[in-house]
């Protein structure tokens, strides 16, 4: 497996240098996974893409590197010590730096000779792909995805040059992915939402979500999506809300400081039993907090939200696959529970890259069921499962009365105190079907351990493999639960485990170990110790093994 | 009235302006020839705000303030329903006022029929934004130091394409108002005076009755600076009437998808769509 830092100042073309280089390595057959760490803002700073590649899965960044190519000299400082003695710093000989891992490319040079300063970043494309010992084949295949048609000829030309420059140094891997997707965790959400039929969505931008308003907005025409960019959040969910009321799935997506305006939306889908789908991205709060940076310290918030009580559901995306299919699900659940159904996201999963097993739509229906009533129309009938019959304003001679307020069987208005405990008891019944449909959390690991990880949502990739590496170096043995639906709590599987462990420890990406805090609430379950990360940076396998194995 | 909108008890006070309101829907939307099924009126919450609820129609009652783009959506979702947003002036220009400047450049086709008492009912007589100044209330002890709100002035100056003003107590001319608002093609505002009885002993019936006059037909509705002129006009005398008029593209012929005019509500998930695009991540 293959680790490589491309590194330099916002604007200088990393984004696009990186996402040449995973599409060549995943189209060449490698299992490819991809972060980027970035700081708000526009121009300047310092702004890095981790690629790590290899012909087996991979599943979290690492902080090894075996090659950095630097577009500054900030990045030769910054990332030096994590490079391996034999890994090399690809970058232009106007480069300061007198480390002797530095292969220096007269890049401007060369660059001004093909006749654009533009196309340095395809030279070191080429240098990359001759030093993996790659061939340029499929390179000259996919640039026109990437590259307008006019400037395709001399990128072609300054990637040859690149790559003639240096000299094979890694031995090629053959892996078997190319045929696989390669996608973003922001593109899975909008892909899942599009697969379940997603008709509207609303939203304000804030990072890290507005990829997935962008994402959809693109394929908009092409799949007749209505895409709403709204004056605010509440606007944006009380949107979602009205279209899901008239008859069409609708989400909306958000990250913490939006979701904290969307609250008294919330409870009113809560109330007036509309399916909502609403997707949390979440990044490091409190307020603006970090607003490129990564965390997963919504939990508590977002299980609890808006004043009163009402059914909901929460279901933590742990990986692409998840950010797919959670998400065509989350529709479903909203749809035949009439309920709000909360998506938790990260920066980190948002961003991140991923190869995957081609995703299928016909995996999850999206279950819409609607009535075909006669006689009286009822919107909120007492039911056994709590479930009404739902019909669609003006697709009947009935009326469709929905209400904010309390309200009786017919939708109105009542303060009557036998109709509001009947009609709390009847909203509450929803989750006994619910909690059915629970999926368990993912296990990770053999039987017979003796140390139970747990974690939930993005933490899945690096758990998987500081389990892996844990298993490998230890006599002692190691396994992992990491949660995806997480509000209510799936309890079979994690009181079984938990009973078998000696030591159970929660990692989570927050200060206060919250789904430690949810599991302890509702299963007395105490752990023995915590590692916790919320700097603003991903915990990666590499730092759960050395927090175990050093103590935390 | 044959009654096709019901009467329902109400939970309004007597002599209160709200009941030729909503008398004057119903006589609306029957003179329209419209359907219960086929009308959805919205509101937020507060007195006003009850309409939906003692009226046979579709209903959905919001939040407070948040009446505006929860109809806006269902319209979107469905332009086959006659989407009617009544409510407060708290509600449309307090807590909702970032919503109503919004939907205005959204120009999505619905009415918009403003209950304007000049006060809060619902919360007991606090004052809104359209309060004259100097009004004494229960937090305004002083009288209130705000300057009102012109919502007609401001919905023109946001670009509104169909801005008027009528009175609970003229109902023939509410109603037709409604009906040229339910019928314009674009968002649409009526800003009703409504005498509220219990709380706002400043602005009563007599108060508006002595002030307003109905435009005559000579008014040209189309010039923008002149209807602003007529706007400002609040005081001694109030204009009722069509205060400007003019066509504008509307958000579902704006929209790409919406276009072809087959409502969003009956367009279904392509399933080859969606693998095509899937398999653009290959
Ligand atoms: C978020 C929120 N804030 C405040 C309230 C309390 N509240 C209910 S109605 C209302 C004002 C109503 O005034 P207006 O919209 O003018 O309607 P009226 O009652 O006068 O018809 C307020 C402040 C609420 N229900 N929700
Ligand atoms: S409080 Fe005012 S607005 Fe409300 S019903 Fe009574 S008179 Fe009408």
């Amino acid at each position: 497996m293959y680790n490589i830092l491309i590194g330099g100042a916002a604007g200088q073309g990393i984004d696009t240098t990186a996402a040449i280089l995973e599409k060549l390595f995943k189209v060449s057959g490698y299992n490819v996974f991809s972060v980027k760490d970035f700081m708000s803002r526009v121009r300047g700073g310092h702004n890095f893409s981790l690629i790590r590649f290899g012909a087996e899965a991979v599943y979290s960044y690492s902080n090894i590197l075996d090659g950095i190519v630097a577009l500054d000299d900030t990045t030769v400082e910054l990332h030096k010590e994590q490079l391996k003695d034999e890994g090399f710093i690809l970058c232009d000989s106007k480069l300061i730096t007198t480390d002797e891992r530095a292969i220096k490319i007269d890049m401007k040079e060369m660059a001004k000779k093909i006749g654009n300063p533009r196309v340095a970043g395809s030279i070191s494309i080429g240098a990359v792909l001759k030093l993996f010992n790659e061939s340029l084949d499929n390179a000259r295949k996919i640039l026109p995805q990437f590259i307008k048609k006019e400037y395709i000829a001399m990128n072609v030309e300054a990637m040859e040059d690149g790559y003639e420059f240096v000299s094979a140094r890694f031995p090629r891997i053959t892996g078997t992915y190319a045929d696989h997707m390669l996608i973003s965790g922001t593109n899975a959400v909008a892909m899942g939402a599009i697969a379940a039929g997603v008709k509207f969505y609303s939203a304000y931008p804030m990072s890290p979500s507005t990829g997935i308003m962008e994402s959809i907005a693109a394929k908009a025409d092409e799949a007749q999506i209505v895409v709403e960019q709204a004056e605010d959040e509440i606007a944006a969910v009380n949107m979602a809300i009205g279209a899901s009321y008239a008859g069409v799935c609708a989400m909306t997506g958000t990250s913490g400081g939006g979701f904290s305006l969307m609250v008294e939306a919330l409870g009113f889908a809560g109330i007036a039993e509309i399916p909502l789908v609403v997707i949390d991205v979440q990044r490091p709060g409190p307020a603006t907090g970090l607003p490129t940076r990564t965390e997963q310290s919504d939990l508590d918030f977002v299980r609890s939200a808006s004043q009163g009580e009402f059914p909901r559901m929460v279901i933590a995306l742990r990986h692409i696959n998840d950010a797919f299919y959670q998400t065509m699900r989350a529709f479903d659940i909203a749809e035949r529970y009439q309920l709000p159904v909360i998506l938790l996201s990260d920066q980190y999963l948002g961003d991140s890259l991923a190869t995957a097993v081609p995703f299928e739509c016909s995996k999850i229906k999206v279950a819409r069921p609607l009535s075909d009533y006669t006689g009286k129309y009822l919107r909120y009938k007492y039911t056994e499962n709590g479930i009404s019959p739902r019909l669609i304003p003006g697709k009947s001679d009935q009326v469709v009365i929905v209400d904010s307020d309390e309200h009786d069987e017919s939708g109105h208005i009542t303060e009557a105190a036998d109709v509001r405990t009947k009609m709390v008891n009847k909203r509450m019944r929803k989750l006994t079907g619910l909690c059915e449909e629970l999926q368990e959390p993912d296990f990770i690991g053999d039987e017979g351990f003796d140390t139970l990880l747990i974690g939930w949502g993005s933490v899945w990739g690096a758990l998987k493999e500081a389990v892996n590496t844990l298993s490998k170096k230890n006599k002692k043995k190691y396994a992992a639960l990491v949660f995806g639906d997480i509000f209510p709590l799936p309890q079979k599987l994690l009181k079984e485990k938990a009973a078998k462990a000696k030591f159970i420890i929660n990692v989570e990406q927050n200060a206060t170990g919250q789904l430690g805090k949810l599991i302890r609430e509702e299963t007395q379950i105490r752990f023995s110790d915590s590692i916790l990360k919320y700097d603003g940076r991903q915990i990666s396998g590499e730092e759960i093994v050395q927090r175990v194995m050093g103590g935390r | 009235m044959t009654d096709s909108f019901c009467t329902y008890e109400t939970a309004w006070c007597p002599g209160c302006g709200n009941f030729a309101i909503i008398d004057c829907l119903k006589t609306a939307l029957e003179e329209l020839g419209k359907s219960p099924s086929e009308v959805l009126v919205a509101a937020g919450i507060g007195q006003a705000a009850k309409t939906p609820q003692y009226i046979n129609t579709n209903a959905f009652c919001g939040l407070h303030g948040r009446s505006l783009p929860a109809a806006v959506a269902a319209k979107i979702a469905n332009e086959k329903l006659t989407v009617v947003v009544n409510t407060g002036d708290g509600d449309s220009y307090g807590e909702g006022g970032n919503h109503f400047i919004h939907n205005i450049r959204r120009n999505v086709d619905i009415s918009h029929f403003v209950h304007d008492n000049q006060i809060y009912g619902l919360t007991k007589g606090q004052a809104s934004p359209t309060s004259m100044q100097g009004l004494i209330t229960g937090v305004q002890v002083d009288g209130n130091i705000n300057e009102p709100l012109n919502p007609v002035l401001v919905a023109i100056a946001s670009g509104a394409g169909f801005v008027a003003r009528s009175f609970s107590g003229r109902k023939k001319h509410l109603i037709e108002m409604m009906k040229q608002a339910i019928n314009y093609k674009g968002y649409a505002l009526v800003d009703i005076l409504q005498p509220c009885v219990s709380f706002n002993k400043v602005n009563t019936f007599g108060w508006y009755n002595k002030r307003v006059y109905e435009l005559s037909n000579e008014y040209d509705t189309a010039d923008k600076i002149a209807a602003m002129n007529m706007a400002m006009q609040f005081g001694d005398k109030i204009p009722l009437g069509v205060i400007y008029k003019q066509e504008k593209p509307v958000y579902h012929r704006k929209n790409k998808v919406l276009s072809d005019g087959i409502p969003l509500v009956d367009k279904k998930t392509n399933p080859q769509v969606v693998r095509k695009l899937l398999k653009a991540y290959i």
